[in-house]
């Protein structure tokens, strides 16, 4: 059979896989070679008959009111179709200042004439050229009555938010803190400051809608493609079995890719208006506002510590920022809940307004800034009490969640930190900051933190269905945004059918299919992949069925003992020579086919009885020249524990990634804002550093053995973005071990090392 | 972007009868252009395509023995032209220090020395330029101009010029070779970029229509090669421009300094070459005492243009560092991590 991939451009073939393995294999991506050959399409490559281009003019204000478009001028330019405007603007059939469906987000749809931050669509051109819709956009020419920017973070008046993050509680208590600090013999009072982050996916954001009568196709990245039918059906009044979304790859997510966002319903709107496909993608300065970004936080800490080194108290407060018309808070202080033993725990969450585009989801959303404070918070507390950075972890250990007392489903986070520091040589590090150099006479540094991420789960829907020549289809609507989806989980639904990958075809990123769940909060392979074991399974159980009933087969009456599935075959569970091949059951049964279905979701039973996390440790090695204050990462080990790994190359690609993204939180990314006018100034990759492959000279990552009975049937937790967690800590802490200067400001900078070196 | 005309001449002659058209550009690589014209930054209403001219994309060793490098030529071609290489490390050093592999392989010589600032009020169109539109003021004064420039700045501009290339070619003595409708002129690299003044619009000497056709080292240049280096801190280890960069070229002889030759980049409204520094060094020992006080000579016009103070002493030891970099000796081959304060003294194990 073939092993395709199906893309909204017809079937091509997909890159050679490695048979004779399945779950725990080191498969190289199905999708690779499509990817380096650019056959792989992604939702810009879609070009159908008749499209136009869109493009929108962004407000260069952070607050005020649009006073005039020159839609005249626009108008003219040669090739522009339509120029939307909230003059103009059709009706939409909900109010996109509510939120009437999950994770729905208020976004700006040309409702009015306010802009109430930098970047927002103040109007949408359409043309048959991009160039020509660029132009015309320029030409709209807007004037502005505008207020002053409230873009300060530190000069405007915090307030208690209702939630944070996704609906969660605000604050967490266990314990009495006050009565902890008071009785510690040392304290740690110290205020963390992160920064506005950006996704910056290598895809933009980008859709091309196609409407037939009132049935919608969108080809668009999207991390919860059936979940998003009926959201983008809301925006139109349409149920959600009328729109079809293509999303066989996405160029990176990050969190940013499964909230729906105003360009998106107004390049729809403009289709629909006009009749042809439209296609918008977004410039790279426009994925700074309307698409969501890591909210600054500043994160006060304190901690107490008895004199044997344990914690007698820790709070957290964070102060994260939000738009003025949303609330989407950081929840920092939820880093703090489930990971060092305490008797006294709070975790509290205010949140300041600011003329910004509303923060969003983004990879390890309040887990990345909160661990980035938390681990340097700890590391601050192992020196006030004299003990290693890593001895002071493993007294703090906490065996039971802290926040909610409940036993941990699995938890080899000690493995993690005896195999990572191993690894890295930990046991030589001098306890005293400012001790290596290396030999051209730069300071060397070593610290660590500790990695943490909840094994989350949503719910899946998979379909399986083995034909009579002994192959099989399995389907579900998941989503590849880059982490190896397309492998891993068809890795996983061969082991459920007893197929050699080979046998097995898998189509994925369809709204079409089965619900694959959102891909998201690293849970995607556990939900998915459970979903799309179970659909197997189910099938293997109908096929025994068929064959212990049916007298001529060798596993007649084999029902009590059992059968077992591989290669195509079924066994007698107690005697492997009576076997009969998956065809043959069908043949005589006179079937075409057998179809099952399975669904993935956490059992509520479990997730009410245990706690339910993976776990790593992250050791850094940073250099420094002392006179120029050029920092540099020059080794980065890893160790993560996170239950069955289906797929170890592409597992560890995942943590890698992460991981770099911990350099660039730590050293390189923030959004740089004109405090005048509001804007972001470095809204483009050249100035918005993410670490490049020279940033990133040595990485180690270590997959710890850990088997999780608890978390769902297959053990499966996940590693999307753990990888975060940790590092920016351990690198920060490594900045301090190597200058003795403790900088708490992210990211931190040559400005920062050079004063702080003279402030020393 | 604009609607634009596209022009593709077959001569130099028909290339400089084209530019005079008011609105013209010259397009070589367009790495630079493109984006600007893209951002609606640019908007020439002439583009003159000069990647199909012939004979400008050369590098060659004239009768006189300087060396000659024609406009077209690669960046990347020219960093790994073992030949030139030898003879101006601290020149190919600095060209692989710039911008990214894609773009080295693109860009051209001529097109580095034009290209425009990275002032990112510059770049932004709701932004007040006197640059981009004269007379309409600066929102780099006072806004985010931490990267901005501590020598050379006036009232009306104090954005930086971005080239790494730019400043060995400045300390070396570079001469621009230059063609208009009146014929063929050389100005040197150190005249032909011009201070903001109260006119940052006007940002070389070139005049309407003219361009550049080659930059050429003197001979007496290649004499530095064997104490040349260039050293660039940035805030991440590639495809960033210059918080603060210098080139030093020494020739040393018996433990004397016999002549120096400084220039720097990452802290002027244009390349910067410091003559007081070099004469600070002219017949010293080299070491660190003397290395400082050329430092402390090279910045004593400086001063800090908004939140840019720690410029002057950062630049002051990119200077000194550079120095004892040159003074040690060019490395054998190319670092790793060209121009990186992590390029080892070897060349080796810098990058594992």
């Amino acid at each position: 059979m073939s092993d395709t991939i199906e893309t909204p451009s017809g079937a091509m073939p997909a890159s050679r896989t490695r048979f004779g393995s399945n779950s725990g294999q080191p498969m190289t991506r199905r999708d690779g070679v499509l990817k380096v050959t650019g056959g792989a399409t992604f939702a810009a490559d879609n070009h159908p008959e008749g499209m136009l281009h869109a493009v929108y003019a962004a407000a260069t204000i952070s607050r005020g009111r649009v006073t005039s478009l020159n839609v005249d001028a626009a108008r003219a330019h040669p090739g522009v179709v339509e120029v939307l405007t909230p003059a103009n603007r059709p009706p939409l059939a909900i109010d996109p200042d509510t939120k009437p469906y999950p994770f729905a987000f208020r976004t700006e749809v040309l409702q009015d004439d306010t802009v109430r931050y930098a970047g927002q669509p103040i109007a949408l051109v359409v043309a048959e050229t991009l160039e020509s819709a660029t132009e015309a956009a320029r030409l709209l020419s807007p004037t502005y009555d505008a207020s002053p920017a409230r873009i300060d973070f530190d000069t405007v008046e915090p307030f208690d938010p209702q939630a944070v993050g996704v609906g969660s509680p605000p604050t967490a208590e266990k314990g009495d803190v006050e009565a902890g600090l008071a009785q510690a013999s040392h304290r740690v009072d110290a205020r963390y400051e992160t920064p506005g982050q950006y996704h910056n996916a290598m895809e933009p954001h980008a859709i091309v809608a196609t409407w037939d009568g009132d049935r919608l196709t969108l080809d668009t990245p999207n991390q919860a493609i059936v979940m998003s039918t009926g959201s983008f059906g809301a925006w139109f009044g349409i149920p959600a079995e009328n729109v079809t979304i293509r999303s066989p790859f996405l160029g990176g997510g990050f969190g940013s890719k499964a909230i729906i966002v105003g360009p998106q319903i107004l390049t729809i709107l403009a289709a629909k208006m006009l009749g042809r496909p439209v296609k918008l993608a977004l410039r790279r300065d426009q994925m700074y506002g309307p698409v969501g970004h890591r909210g600054a936080t500043r994160q006060e800490f304190r901690l107490g510590v008895d004199a044997d080194g344990h914690l007698t108290a820790l709070d957290h407060l964070t102060t994260a920022v939000t738009s003025t018309f949303e609330d989407f808070i950081e929840p920092a202080s939820n880093a703090s809940h489930d990971l060092y033993a305490t008797p006294a725990l709070s975790s509290r969450h205010k949140a300041v307004r600011l003329d910004i585009g509303t923060p969003g989801p983004m990879r390890a959303p309040g887990e990345a800034s909160g661990s980035a404070a938390l681990e340097s918070a700890i590391d601050e507390a192992a020196l006030v009490a004299g003990l290693d950075p890593l001895e002071f972890r493993l007294r703090n250990y906490a065996e039971t969640d802290p926040a909610s007392g409940k036993p941990f489903s699995a938890k080899a986070l000690r493995e993690c930190y005896a195999e990572g520091a191993e690894r890295f040589g930990w046991s030589k590090r001098p306890l005293e900051p400012r001790q290596m150099r290396d030999e051209a006479g730069r300071l060397v540094g070593w610290g660590m933190g500790t990695a943490l991420f909840p094994a989350s789960m949503f719910q899946a829907n998979a379909t399986a269905t083995l034909r009579a020549d002994g192959t099989a289809l399995v389907e579900t609507a998941g989503a590849d945004m880059g982490q190896g989806a397309w492998t891993a989980l068809h890795q996983i639904a061969a082991d459920g059918l007893g197929l050699d990958i080979g046998s097995v075809e898998f189509r994925s990123g369809h709204s079409g299919l089965p619900d694959g769940g959102i891909a998201g909060g690293s849970g995607h392979t556990a939900t998915a992949g459970n979903a799309l074991h179970a659909a197997g399974t189910d099938v293997i159980a109908k096929l025994a069925d068929l064959a212990t009933n049916d007298e001529n087969s060798p596993l007649f009456g084999a029902g009590n003992v059992g059968v077992e599935a591989r290669d195509g075959r079924l066994y007698r569970a107690d005697d492997p020579d009576r076997s009969q091949s998956y065809g043959e059951i069908l043949a005589r049964a006179g079937l075409a086919e057998i179809e099952g279905a399975g669904q993935g979701g956490r059992d509520p039973a479990s997730a009410e009885e245990r706690a339910m996390f993976s776990h790593g440790a992250v050791f850094a090695e940073v250099t420094i020249d002392p006179d120029l204050g050029q920092i540099r990462v020059t080794r980065l080990v890893g160790a993560f524990a996170a239950g069955r790994i289906v797929n170890p190359r592409l597992a560890t690609s995942q943590l890698y990634g992460g991981m770099i993204w911990g350099i660039g939180f730590a050293l390189h990314e923030e959004a740089v804002h004109d405090k005048r006018s509001g804007r972001i100034m470095n809204a483009n990759l050249a100035e918005y550093r993410v670490p490049v492959n020279a940033d990133v000279p040595a990485m180690d990552v270590i997959l710890v053995d850990e088997h999780d009975p608890h978390v769902n049937p297959l053990g499966i937790k996940g590693v999307g973005e753990i990888g975060i967690t940790g590092t920016v800590g351990a690198i920060a802490n490594a900045i301090w071990h190597a200058t003795g200067v403790r900088f708490r400001r992210f990211p931190i900078n040559i400005v920062d090392l050079l004063e702080g070196a003279a402030a020393r | 972007m604009n609607l634009f005309e596209y022009v593709r001449p077959a001569s130099i002659a028909e290339a400089v009868a084209a530019a005079g058209e008011p609105g013209s550009a010259y397009l070589g690589a367009g790495t630079n252009l493109l984006d600007l014209m893209k951002g609606g930054v640019s908007r020439p209403s002439r583009l003159i395509d000069l990647t199909h001219l012939p004979d400008l994309g050369r590098i060659e060793t004239s009768p006189d023995g300087s060396t000659r490098i024609g406009a077209l030529v690669k960046n990347s071609a020219l960093a790994h032209d073992p030949d030139f290489a030898k003879r101006f490390p601290a020149v190919a050093e600095a060209l692989l220090s710039g911008a990214s592999a894609q773009l080295r392989n693109a860009a051209t010589v001529g097109g580095n020395l034009m290209q425009r600032t990275r002032c990112s009020y510059f770049a932004d169109t709701a932004s007040a330029c006197n640059r981009r539109e004269p007379g309409s003021g600066c929102d780099a004064i006072g806004g985010e101009n931490r990267s901005h420039a501590v020598l050379g700045w006036s009232d009306h501009c104090i954005a930086v010029h971005p080239s790494d290339f730019c400043v060995p070619l400045a300390a070396l003595g570079a001469i621009v070779e230059i063609e208009g409708a009146d014929g063929r002129r050389k100005v040197p690299l150190t005249d032909f970029h011009r201070l903001p003044g109260d006119t940052p619009e006007k940002e070389t000497v070139l005049e309407a229509g003219e361009m550049i056709v080659a930059v050429s080292l003197p001979a007496e240049a290649a004499a530095f090669a064997g104490h040349q280096r260039y050293l660039k801190v940035r805030e991440r280890t590639s495809y960033a421009f210059a918080l603060a960069s210098a080139a030093a070229a020494l020739r040393i002889e018996n433990g004397t300094i016999l002549e120096a030759r400084i220039a720097l980049g990452g802290v002027a409204t244009k390349p910067w070459r410091s003559q007081a520094a070099e004469a600070v060094l002219t017949g010293a020992a080299p070491g660190r005492e003397a290395f400082e006080k050329a430092a402390e000579a090279a910045f004593a016009e400086a001063r800090p243009s908004g939140d840019n103070a720690y410029k002057i002493e950062l630049g002051k030891r990119v200077v000194a560092r550079v120095l004892a970099m040159a003074a040690a000796g060019t490395p054998e081959r190319m670092p790793a991590l060209p121009a990186s304060p992590f390029a080892s003294e070897t060349g080796a194990k810098a990058h594992v």
